[in-house]
């Protein structure tokens, strides 16, 4: 794989990482990740828009006039979050339950719209297929970490495997709204002070 | 009565849309380092969302419902959306270029703000009339003001003090929104019983 | 090249981005489309398997009707919520009833449920099938150790409240506000099931 390939692939793991560097896609990162496999659901639905709209629009990115190219980019994006979650209430009503109006909000995650502008409609498809495969795992990655983190102490469990037995006394603030801008405060003075700098 | 204005306080204080079910974080977190801007950009987020929830009920009830076209919602309301925004961007231009300047990149920013398309579709979820839909979306919108205006004016005071290196950015303005959601937590139960 | 720029051209007329829009549009309408067609039938499926699995959980002994083709639905008094009566049969004997419930009081929003009852109006289990209550806190009325006290229980014995409210179900720790709605879904159904029964 050459150099640049090779950038666009990892460049949202931690350089641009969306949600600890970026702060994009605040709503689903706060509201879905009271556990770890909600946030690994919700970053793996998100993870599959971002492929297919990334190289749906870097196909027809020469076709479609520049004035009107947002309302195209919505459509498109709208029609992938629509099969992604016909697929989902069809095979996973489970996790579409717990994730619930945060699926259709994957529309506006500006996660989704901001790459389609910023790379892939410069951009070849195989060069935006890289790149969304990126930036959602990098997306998929901190709200897992997030989740993670919120359900180990706010629920003593981790992936729903309850390590601290249902009657402890957990820190049951960190799966409350509050917890999540704290626990995402925390992660980030970590990202920076860690991950961040050794990466630099 | 009473159910109207118990939407009302549910909606601004137990449930408030950005800090208890974390709708519209971005504006949330981008556009609040001052006041005044911030209430500008509640001033049009009421706006579009009540005038959003309200072409998309019809739309919803008149159309989608009758011809069994519900799994078009999602599409159907962000370009409703989308072309509202894109609308009251025109007429702000044209009306208030003070206010047009002071939002400035922030307008088109409304159409991926998810409070807007959240509301739309709670709202349509919630088996709502179309008045309990609208008094829901202004109950909302508010909520969203208050909750910036407050989050706008602890920065402001944040902007003038010492805040330790690490914490410095994003990291001090998440754990202020935290304290802050946990101040609205204390208005939990509240209309449930 | 010449053809190219005429091209260019075009897209950036007026009819040109109409076209492109129209075009846009048209296709993703047909890509939902199919969509909705092939996972009609699973969406419809998931929904029943997992009703259909509540209910067999909540009715007590065995039954061999298909207690979605002997549903009863009524409507309630002045909206639009409807509660479903399941009957379980064994030939021609109803053996028990399952009741689909549900309560505006809980925490998140809606809660609904389905309880099963013994011919004498006793409790023989419920089962929740929706629910938005905050994870690790509210959705414990899941738990066995809530959830089992209503076992046995007659609704109609006037004791019908959580502890707090002076009745003699124990609410769950720091969840008494969902607890209460579960006691309220079941009083639903269990007045419903009455008034089946007085009609017979």
């Amino acid at each position: 794989m050459d150099k640049t390939s090779f950038q666009n692939l990892t460049r949202g793991l931690i350089k641009e990482n969306p949600t600890f560097v970026m702060l994009l896609g605040m709503c689903p990162t706060l509201g879905v990740t009271t556990s770890a496999i909600n946030g690994l659901g919700m970053g793996i639905a998100t993870l599959f828009v971002l492929i297919l709209s990334n190289m749906a629009i870097a196909a027809v990115k020469n076709f479609i006039p520049d004035k009107v190219r947002i309302p195209c980019f919505i459509v498109i994006i709208a029609t992938f979050v629509t099969v992604v979650e016909l697929v989902m209430s069809a095979y996973l009503p489970g996790l579409y339950a717990a994730l619930g109006i945060f699926i259709p909000l994957i529309v506006v995650n500006c996660i989704i719209l901001g790459r389609a502008e910023a790379f892939a409609s410069k951009n070849t498809v195989f060069q935006s297929f890289l790149d969304a495969v990126g930036m959602g795992a990098g997306f998929t990655l901190s709200l897992t970490t997030l989740g993670l983190v919120r359900e180990i102490l706010g629920a003593g469990s981790a992936f729903g495997w309850n390590f601290a037995g249902s009657d402890a006394n957990t820190m049951l603030l960190f799966i409350m709204p509050p917890g999540a801008f704290l626990a995402l405060a925390g992660l980030i003075i970590l990202f920076n002070k860690f991950i961040k700098r050794s990466a630099d | 009565m009473t159910s109207y204005i118990m939407i009302f306080i549910t909606a601004i204080f137990v449930n408030n849309i950005v800090l208890s079910q974390f709708l519209g974080i971005c504006p949330f977190l981008g556009v609040s380092k001052k006041i005044s801007t911030s209430a500008g950009m509640g001033g049009a987020v009421m706006f579009v969302m009540t005038l959003s929830t309200i072409v998309t009920y019809l739309i919803y009830n008149l159309l989608l419902l009758p011809n069994d076209l519900t799994f078009m919602t999602t599409i159907v309301f962000i370009l409703v959306i989308a072309s509202l925004v894109q609308m009251v961007e025109i007429m702000l231009k044209k009306l208030s270029p003070v206010l047009y300047q002071a939002l400035g990149i922030f307008l088109p920013l409304i159409t991926t703000n998810c409070a807007v398309l959240g509301i739309a579709i709670l709202s349509i979820q919630k088996d709502f009339t179309l008045l309990q839909a609208v008094c829901f979306t202004l109950a909302n919108a508010m909520g969203f003001t208050l909750a910036i205006i407050i989050f706008a004016g602890l920065r402001e005071r944040l902007a003038r003090t010492k805040v330790p290196a690490a914490l410095q950015g994003t990291p001090i303005a998440l754990i202020t929104a935290g304290l802050l959601a946990m101040a609205f937590m204390g208005f939990a139960g509240i209309g449930t019983h | 090249m010449l053809k190219k720029s005429n091209a260019k051209n075009f897209l950036s007329s007026l009819g040109g981005m109409i076209t492109v829009l129209t075009l846009v549009a048209i296709i993703s309408a047909i890509v939902l489309g199919v969509a909705y067609q092939v996972t009609k039938e699973p969406i419809e499926k998931a929904k029943n398997a997992r009703e259909l699995a509540a209910i067999q959980e909540v009715l007590p002994g065995e039954f061999d009707n298909n207690p979605f083709e002997d549903r009863i639905i009524r409507t309630q008094p002045g909206n639009r919520n409807t509660i479903e009566i399941y009957p379980g049969r064994q030939g021609s004997d109803v053996k028990g009833i399952a009741v689909k419930s549900y309560s505006d009081k809980a925490f998140g929003g809606r809660l609904e449920l389905i309880v099963g009852f013994f011919l004498d109006g006793t409790i023989n289990g419920f089962k929740i099938i929706e629910q938005k209550e905050t994870p690790g806190l509210g959705t414990k009325i899941s738990e066995e150790k809530f959830s089992g006290q209503f076992k046995g229980f007659d609704p109609s014995r006037g004791v019908f409240k959580v502890r707090q409210d002076g009745g003699e179900i124990d609410a769950v720790t720091a969840a008494t506000i969902s607890s209460r709605a579960v006691i309220d879904a079941i009083d639903r159904a269990h007045k419903a099931y009455l008034k089946l029964n007085a009609g017979k």
